[in-house]
């Protein structure tokens, strides 16, 4: 029991990341983003092509740091990829979100259009790498360390919850204390209103695309190395992403993160009952349940 | 090939395309009259499949008990597979239409891919329910005694046609009719609806119900054409995607469009897979992900360029003004 929390806080914190992302993009963009989850399948395959194909070339040594399972590779990794992610959110905005908003379309026919992209980057992914599983590191997997209560757990797990409280604090940083996130947050509140006050709105969207594309690159990342690499991965969050993000409140940052790790003890909690394969339908269930009860989210999201 | 293998083949394409072409009026109740964003049609393809399946089989026997394993069989004709099929489908409109409909559209779309995707989780996991992975097969065709073999798909193009003609001309009056001027009128302003004393929730959950039993009958209508189904049919690409983009470049709005998109996409579709034939070997196993991602390209074409389809919504005056 206590060890299924720990690995849902694992999972959680994954999820939290990418819901951090759809809620951002709800709140700011006014768009629900189905693409979100192929963006965490194509930071955690730019990573892999990183890790596997252009640091070796470039003659960066296979290290690994002390009980970890990756090494230099990896954490040159982390910034290429979620920086690559991060214009490609902002790139598909430029090439068809803008456009649409311009033509004044409505919200869905923009997210008919995250949908189309998300079908397109996975097949991208496909063409190129096909359609087995991968791993950042093949072989062995490094031994489990002994927490209290019987909870075994791997260093890389460690590394992952650390990495994301990492993450989140600088994003509450970014929010809370420099001018464009402050004006992020004012967007979310209220659009018409941060218009009038002189705010760029189509400079916050590319701000909103560039984080929620590179925290979803990190989510992939470490879904990566905590399991393995599918193209099929980000689809398979999408429903615990947005479950996690109304959880919390759609666009709220905050609710997201809770949302999510609450999202993933369940599903880990779920596996004692039920086959592991069902822990989406459980994220599912608990959304369809938030929807009923208090379909606002439990922190109450921006006012639409 | 010679003349009779390529009418065979013509054939089945246009029992494939019609048969999209129901799923096509299906959503274009939601979508095209509502504004309803179902993201979720793969789940009822997949429950209108498997009820249907499930109802016009008979319990498996003897040796044959130990390997398939299903809920029910109840070998009843195929005309009550696609009863079974539209009400089942339409039950479980219902049931997410109840905590979505009030909300914004998103969530209604997000509500319908997890439905699509439990449902496909639950059929392959549960094989008492419908022997999972491996699936059903040997599915009854309707009139088989008529005509053996090949021939037999003349008979079944001539069933779907009639199935899918009867659905055109429900629709047809249904949005002809104040019931429809009132989904129309949902769909343009949601507000003015209500503050004219129409119900919204009550026409959204209708339309929704309306459109997912046509739905199930289209799954039905597959099931029985291809006599075997498994979960593995029923993804997000094939059974929503594709409906999707066959709707959009025919026109959302217009049911005469909904079944010209189905009919120019699976021709353009199945076209494309003798191009990939010409692909070099060594690539050949990339083609059906290259033709998806031409699909998904069409796609975003459409949306920017031209989002009313090949012909547009039609203009629909009571008869009266005419």
């Amino acid at each position: 029991m206590a060890e299924l929390i720990v690995y849902g806080i694992v999972l959680g914190s994954v999820i939290s990341l990418g819901a951090i992302g759809i809620t951002l993009v709800y709140g700011i963009v006014r768009m629900a983003n189905f693409a979100h989850g192929e963006f965490m399948t194509a930071g955690a395959y730019i990573a892999l092509l990183v890790v596997g194909v252009i640091l070796p070339w470039l003659g960066v040594p296979d290290t690994t740091f002390g009980p970890l399972s990756f090494g230099w590779r990896m954490l040159i990794a982390f910034p290429v990829s979620m920086a690559a992610v991060a214009f490609m959110g902002i790139f598909f905005d430029r090439l068809l979100y803008k456009k649409l908003r311009l033509k004044n379309s409505n919200a869905v026919i923009l997210a008919m259009s995250s949908l189309g992209v998300s079908f397109i980057i996975r097949m991208i992914i496909l063409i190129i790498t096909g359609p087995d599983y991968r791993f950042y590191r093949p072989g062995v997997m490094r031994p489990a360390i002994m927490l209290p209560l019987d909870i075994k757990i791997r260093p890389d797990q460690i590394f992952i919850v650390a990495l994301v409280v990492v993450l989140v604090v600088l994003l509450h940083l970014f929010l809370q204390r420099t001018k464009m996130g402050k004006a992020m947050r004012a967007t979310a509140d209220n659009t018409e209103l941060a218009l009038v006050s002189g705010i760029d709105t189509e400079a916050i969207v590319m701000w909103t695309w560039g984080i929620g594309g590179g925290l979803a690159a990190a989510a992939g990342m470490l879904y990566g190395i905590d399991v393995q690499l599918h193209p099929g991965m980000g689809w398979n969050f999408l429903i615990p992403l947005f479950a996690a993000a109304i959880l919390g409140g759609i666009g709220n940052m905050y609710g997201a993160l809770v949302g999510g790790l609450v999202i993933g003890i369940a599903e880990q909690l779920s596996t004692a009952v039920l086959l592991p394969t069902y822990k989406l339908a459980v994220a599912f269930i608990i959304m369809i349940l938030i929807l009923f009860i208090k379909p606002e989210g439990i922190f109450g999201g921006s006012e639409k | 090939m010679e003349v009779g293998g390529i009418i065979a083949y013509l054939v089945s394409l246009v029992i494939m395309a019609s048969i999209y072409g129901v799923f096509c009026l299906g959503l274009n109740i939601q979508w095209g009259y509502t504004g309803l964003f179902n993201i979720g049609i793969a789940g009822f393809f997949c429950i209108g499949a498997y009820t249907s399946a499930m109802i016009t089989t008979s319990m498996p026997t003897g040796v044959l008990a130990q390997y398939v394993h299903q809920l029910f069989g109840l070998n009843m004709p195929f005309i009550f597979g696609l009863i079974g099929a539209a009400i089942s489908c339409g039950l479980v409109a219902f049931l997410i239409g109840v905590p979505t409909l009030r909300l914004s559209e998103d969530y209604l779309a997000i509500a319908t891919l997890g439905i699509a995707e439990t449902f496909r989780l639950i059929f392959n996991n549960e094989r008492w329910l419908a022997n999972g992975p491996q699936g059903l097969m040997g599915l009854p065709q309707p009139l088989h005694s008529l005509v053996s073999g090949q021939k037999y798909d003349y008979i079944y193009l001539v069933i779907v046609l009639v199935v899918m003609v009867i659905i055109y001309f429900l629709i047809e009056k249904g949005i002809r009719s104040p019931w429809g001027r009132v989904l129309r009128a949902i769909r343009e302003d949601e507000l003015a609806a209500s503050a004219s004393g129409k119900d919204v929730f009550r026409f959204k959950m209708q339309s929704l119900i309306f459109g997912s039993m046509v739905m199930g009958v289209g799954g039905a209508l597959y099931a029985h054409y291809t006599k075997a189904i498994s979960p593995d049919v029923f993804t997000p690409l094939y059974g929503t995607f594709i409906i999707w983009v066959m709707l959009m470049a025919g026109g959302s709005g217009n049911n005469k469009g909904a079944l010209l998109g189905a009919y120019v996409i699976w021709f353009i579709w199945i076209g494309s897979d003798f191009l990939m034939d010409m692909l070099p070997a060594a690539i050949q196993d990339k083609g059906p992900y290259l033709r998806f991602l031409i699909v998904g390209i069409l796609l975003e074409i459409i949306l920017i360029y031209r989002p009313q389809g090949i012909l547009g919504e039609e203009k629909k005056v009571s008869k009266l003004y005419k």
